[in-house]
């Protein structure tokens, strides 16, 4: 049964990237992209956590917790510039 | 495995999927970049929150010991969601120069904060 609903959630998480990436493409503007980025950061993670669960690592939840670090600082980083047309002032 | 957890855990995974397709949905199809920022934000709670429930009860029960560390996402990403939505929110106004006249008066002496000069203060 974990095994059945693993593969549907790997599609929807796989057709939400894709709708993610119509966004990050079409914009129309810069903070349109940033919040697109941001969600795919968020997709990632759910991935990896349902490749732990799918292979029974529990490993993946190290790579999980460092990829929703660096995405914020990401996220953060970007609006900083968009603000203030720099990161560290 | 006993049939009961393995029934949460699946609908734990799939609900977690939903919420995340709803969210990315949401980002996709809404008209404008203020609308568009709810979509994500239930990918993040509920989504994320729903998978990693399942992961955390998926590994208590194969390990037989208790696994609670995927609490520490959870709890970093509903400590940041607020903060880069709300940096997000201030970009967009500031952006957006063609949607400056909707904004509500503020109530207070000051305007915006994100749109007052603030350079001849030296900030």
């Amino acid at each position: 049964m974990i095994a059945a609903a693993i593969t549907i959630a790997g599609g929807a998480i796989c057709l939400a990237i894709l709708l993610t990436l119509y966004r990050l493409a079409v914009g129309p503007d810069a903070t349109d992209r940033v919040l697109a980025l941001d969600t795919l950061v968020i997709e990632t993670i759910a991935l990896i956590v349902l490749g732990g669960i799918a292979f029974g690592i529990a490993m993946y939840f190290e790579a999980a917790l460092l990829f929703a670090m660096v995405g914020f600082v990401t996220t953060v980083a970007f609006c900083k510039f968009l603000l203030r047309g720099n990161v560290i002032e | 495995m006993p049939m009961l957890i393995d029934a949460l855990i699946a609908a734990l995974i799939l609900a977690g999927a939903f919420f995340l397709l709803v969210g990315a949905l949401g980002l996709a199809k809404l008209p404008d970049m203020m609308r568009r920022l709810h979509g994500p934000t239930k990918a993040t709670t509920l989504g994320i929150g729903a998978l990693l429930i399942a992961s955390m009860i998926y590994f208590s029960v194969a390990r037989g010991t208790f696994s609670i560390h995927e609490l520490l996402i959870t709890l970093f990403l509903f400590l940041t969601a607020p903060v880069s939505a709300h940096m997000l929110a201030k970009a967009h106004i500031l952006r957006a120069t063609q949607e400056r006249e909707q904004l509500p008066p503020t109530g207070q002496p000051s305007g915006w904060a994100t749109l007052d000069d603030r350079r001849s203060d030296g900030m």
